[in-house]
Order: C-alpha cells, then sequence, then structure tokens
C-alpha cells in the first residue's frame, strides 16, 4: 500500500513535470527546424535536420541585436536603481518608527494591487510633457516607479531579519549609522540584494505593454517590442519567433534558476506572516 | 524598534525621498490623472479641446456590448483559472510537501513557467495551439480524442478554453509554492497530538491542517484573484481578445481603448474596473472573516 503511494506520487509528479518542459522542448525544437519542417504534416518530434537560419535571420534582418543591447541596457540600469532605493527604504521602514511609516507600506502595498493599465494613457501624457517618449531613459523612469515598492517591502522583509545588536554594536564602536549600514548589515544581506536585483531585471526585461506604448521608433524598440511588431506586421513567422522567444528566454531562465530559493521564501514569508 | 529624534527623522526622509518621488510621480499622479480624464472627453488625435463631460465616458461604456462580454468573460477567466490553478496547486504542493531526493531540482524545473513573460508564454502557446501546425491537434488526434483539427483560437467557442488552459499551465506552480509553504508553518506537534488522539490522514488533513492555512489560503486566493485579473498580456499575445471579442476581459478592452487613444473612455473603464476589485475585495474579506480569522 505504501509503495503503491509513493508510486503514484513519482507518477503525477512525473507527469507535471513533462507538463511543464513540454512547451519549452517544442519551442527549442521549432527554432532549430527547417521552414518546410515547420510547416509540415505529419509534425515532427524530433527534427531531421537542425539548422541555425531563425537565429541567424533574426540578427542579420531584424536587427535583434539592437532590441537585446536597448533590453539589456534599460534592464539593467533600471534593476540597479531599483535595488538602490529599496536597499536604502527597506531600512527605513525595518528599522525605525515613525509616522505615516503605516501609510506608506499601504501606500505601496496598493500599487501592487490596483492594474497598470488605468494609469497607462495618462502615463503616455506624462511621457509625451517630460519629452521621454521613444527613450529607453524614459522607459527606465517608468520601470523604477513600478518596481519600487516590491524591492523596498522585500527589502524590509530581509532587514528583519538581521538583528539589530550587529549593527548597534558597530555603533558602539564608533561607526556612523551609514557605515554600520553600508559595512555590517548590507554583507549579511548580499543575497537578498541580489536576488531583487536580479528579480527586477527580469520583470523589466520581459515588460510588454508600458514598452510598446511609449517605444514605437526602431532604434529605442526593446525585444518585447520588436516581437510584438513581428507579429503585426506580418502573417507571423514561426520559425522566427521561436527563435526570438529562446533568446529572449534563455537569460531570464538562467538569472531566474539562481535567485528561485530567495524569491519563493521572500514572497512565501511575506504571504504567510499576512 | 528606535524612537524618532530630529536627526533621524533627516536620515529617514533622505532614504525614502527617491522611492516616494518615483512612485509619486509615475504611479499615482498617472492615476489621479487618469481618473480625472474619465471625466472629460479626451482623444489622443484629438486633444485642442478636453471638455468636461459628466458621465458620459462612463454612459458610452455601459452602453457597448463589448464592455458586457468582457465583464463576462473576466468573470470566467478568473474563476475557471483559479479554480485549477488552486486545485492542482494545492495537490502538487501536498505531494511537494515531505522532503525526497531531488526536491530543490524539481522545484526550479516546474517553477521555470513563472520566469517567463506572460506575452513569451502566450506566443508559446499560440503556436501550440494553432489549428493546422499546433501540436496540441497532433497529440489529440494521435491520442484518438479528436477527429479533426480544430481552430482552437479562431473558433470563439474553443478560444476562451485555450487560453484559459495555457493560464493553468502558467499559474499552477506558484500557486504551489505558495501553498507549500503555507503548509510547512503548521506546527509538527499538532499533528503529533492529533495521531496520539487516534485521528485518520484524512481526519488530520481536514481538522487540523485546513483550519491551520485557513487564513493563508484567504490570503493567497485573493491575491490570486486580483492578479490574474490584471494579468492581459497572455491573452494580448495568444488571441488579442479575439475572435469577436471571446476572449476580451475587462484589462484586454482597456487596453484597446488606450491604443485606440480614447483615453477618457480608458480612464472610465480604469475607475470601474477599480470600483470592482474594490467592491469584490471588501465583500472577499468580509465572506472569508480575514480579520476574525487572524
Amino acid at each position: 500500500m505504501r509503495r503503491l503511494a509513493s508510486a503514484a506520487k513519482a507518477v503525477v509528479l512525473a507527469a507535471w513535470l513533462l507538463i511543464t518542459l513540454f512547451p519549452l522542448y517544442w519551442i527549442v525544437v521549432t527554432s532549430l527546424k527547417p521552414k518546410p519542417e515547420i510547416f509540415s504534416v505529419p509534425l515532427r518530434y524530433w527534427p531531421a535536420n537542425l539548422t541555425f537560419e531563425h537565429y541567424a535571420e533574426l540578427f542579420a534582418f531584424a536587427d535583434f541585436g539592437t532590441y537585446l543591447l536597448n533590453s539589456l541596457l534599460v534592464s539593467l540600469v533600471a534593476a540597479a536603481a531599483v535595488t538602490v532605493i529599496g536597499v536604502l527604504g527597506g531600512y527605513t521602514l525595518a528599522r525605525f518608527a515613525f509616522p505615516g511609516r503605516g501609510a506608506l507600506m499601504l501606500a505601496f502595498l496598493v500599487t501592487q494591487m490596483i492594474p497598470l493599465f488605468i494609469a497607462l494613457g495618462p502615463l503616455y501624457l506624462l511621457m509625451s510633457d517630460l519629452d521621454l517618449l521613444n527613450r529607453l531613459a524614459g522607459l527606465m523612469l517608468v520601470y523604477v516607479a513600478m518596481l519600487v515598492p516590491f524591492s523596498t517591502i522585500i527589502m524590509r522583509g530581509f532587514y528583519e531579519r538581521v538583528p539589530v545588536a550587529l549593527e548597534e554594536a558597530a555603533q558602539v564602536d564608533g561607526a556612523s549609522r551609514l557605515a554600520a549600514m553600508v559595512r555590517v548589515v548590507i554583507p549579511v544581506m548580499l543575497p537578498g540584494i541580489a536576488a531583487t536585483f536580479i528579480f527586477a531585471f527580469v520583470q523589466c526585461w520581459n515588460e510588454l505593454f508600458l514598452a510598446i506604448t511609449f517605444i514605437d521608433s526602431e532604434d529605442a524598440k526593446t525585444i518585447p517590442v520588436a516581437m510584438n511588431s513581428f507579429i503585426t506586421q506580418y502573417d507571423i513567422d514561426w520559425g522566427s519567433m521561436a527563435a526570438a522567444t529562446v533568446v529572449s528566454v534563455v537569460p531570464t531562465l538562467v538569472l531566474f534558476a539562481a535567485i528561485r530559493r530567495y524569491i519563493v521564501e521572500g514572497l512565501t514569508a511575506g504571504a504567510v506572516k499576512g | 524598534m528606535r524612537t524618532f529624534t530630529v536627526r533621524r527623522a533627516r536620515f529617514i526622509a533622505l532614504c525614502l525621498l527617491p522611492g516616494v518621488v518615483f512612485v509619486v510621480l509615475f504611479t499615482y499622479y498617472p492615476m489621479v490623472r487618469g481618473a480625472v480624464i474619465a471625466f472629460q472627453r479626451y482623444n489622443l488625435f484629438d486633444i485642442t479641446a478636453t471638455p468636461f463631460v459628466g458621465l458620459e465616458n462612463f454612459r458610452a461604456v455601459l452602453a457597448e456590448d463589448r464592455f458586457w462580454t468582457a465583464l463576462r468573460n473576466t468573470g470566467t477567466w478568473v474563476a475557471v483559472s483559479l479554480f485549477f490553478q488552486f486545485l492542482l496547486g494545492f495537490g502538487l504542493a501536498l505531494l511537494l510537501r515531505r522532503h525526497f531526493r531531488g526536491r530543490g531540482l524539481y522545484q526550479a524545473w516546474v517553477f521555470f513557467p513563472w520566469a517567463m513573460s506572460g506575452f513569451l508564454i502566450g506566443l508559446l502557446w499560440r503556436w501550440m495551439f494553432n489549428g493546422q501546425f499546433g501540436v496540441v491537434n497532433d497529440l489529440l488526434l494521435k491520442a484518438g480524442l479528436i477527429e479533426e483539427r480544430i481552430g482552437f483560437l479562431a473558433s470563439p467557442g474553443w478560444a476562451m478554453t485555450s487560453v484559459i488552459v495555457a493560464n493553468i499551465w502558467y499559474g499552477v506552480t506558484f500557486f504551489a509554492i505558495m501553498i507549500m509553504a503555507a503548509l510547512q508553518s503548521v506546527p509538527g506537534e499538532l499533528y503529533e497530538a492529533a495521531a496520539v488522539d487516534g485521528a485518520s490522514r484524512l481526519r488530520r488533513f481536514w481538522h487540523v491542517t485546513l483550519p491551520h492555512i485557513r487564513p493563508t489560503l484567504a490570503l493567497i486566493v485573493l491575491l490570486r484573484i486580483i492578479w490574474i485579473l490584471n494579468f492581459p498580456d497572455l491573452i494580448y499575445a495568444m488571441t488579442g481578445g479575439g475572435p469577436a471579442g471571446s476572449t476580451d476581459i475587462v484589462t484586454t478592452f482597456l487596453i484597446q481603448q488606450v491604443i485606440g487613444g480614447d483615453y477618457g473612455r480608458a480612464g472610465a473603464v480604469g475607475l470601474l474596473v477599480l470600483a470592482l476589485l474594490l467592491a469584490f475585495s471588501i465583500f472577499y474579506l468580509n465572506a472569508t472573516r480575514f480579520e476574525k480569522a487572524r
């Protein structure tokens, strides 16, 4: 009976793994098939001829290199800013009682609950007023705003796990508050900080609607914007689309795998605490 | 926690300033402006005059069939997605609760959809649900479940089912991880006590586990409802709300208004969505007696 149960468990787990992984496998295989094979019936589950032509096409004709650099630049800068702001804000929220702290937390939490799309139109107007349309800088600013509440709240959670005694000891030894924070607390929190940075990076890397609203010029497109315009311009060229998907998803998968533990910890700690 | 003095106040203010400035300028200000625009005639392609028109935008939106279809679809989209994400997620969480060899690796693999954007997932499934060359059709044919290919995304009857299937695929693991964490928060002594009393596994689950994790579940479910409602990316990539509005939800409808340049109506839809969310959250928190449960 016991053995039967654990066998059943293994089967269910394996089935779910298969269901989760198959779509990824399928997009990779599609990206490696020559065109006639992509559009042939019966389908080939294992490509007869492997080709990298879709990847070559992507970079030769679609200028994917530019989009890749744009996405990289926007995501790196925004994520760095988000992390620094979160490190500062989270510290004060974790370590001080001050008037308005609860209200501020609430104001940050609320932004996570309501649809960003409500503000999409007015954000466009604001970007236009500030002359930031079609500029990567504009995108960075909005992404920072979008992610600051999350990074601040999650940083606060990480700080609360670091004993206050640690920095008090440093301050007794004559370090200023800032020095104590930088030299004693932050080293302990490095994994959490890295996780926040990567999480923010991935969010920016993936973001679609703000980008397609603000960016329209070829040289400022990010990857999602470019992929979106593939759809509307032509009947979808699935070979290139599959290749584009693979290119854009690989970095996120690698990064995410690296920080999964911290993100899960951070999110679940928040949720379980209520 | 330390007390409040003037010198500290300056430090606190300096640390918080950047975050507050960003959020006020790029989140709250646009939101307030959006709320104001909802009462104006505001079309991006003709902004020479933007007079206040009272409730006209709301009237126009509420008079549109497409809005009501979107509203009904939103109900289906959220309820069905949530139901299966929760059920399958709970099951997976129970299976993953105990340590076994390779659990960490397993989690890492099944967690990966969560790292992908909704847009990419939409594209992925759009390709898999393709009427002619889609692998889903092929597998169903091979299994003898269907006789001929189905135009999953082209037929209004199938499109909603298809986007929901994709959404379930996306959301199960994340749900599982959250519920797993909740399960692990149940103190072991409670089980021991129940076991001493001779309670069966099922009874222990029902009388010990469930009551203990109920508040957490209630919260996770609410967050997920809001989140699924705010998740048009997948639908946008798979069907764009079509065919014939059959996969429109309120958020894709809102985005169409923005793309169409009618910011007045977009603002009105936004406020309606917000009111709906708020009303639902209050109702929900009352229904689950959330405060008391804590």
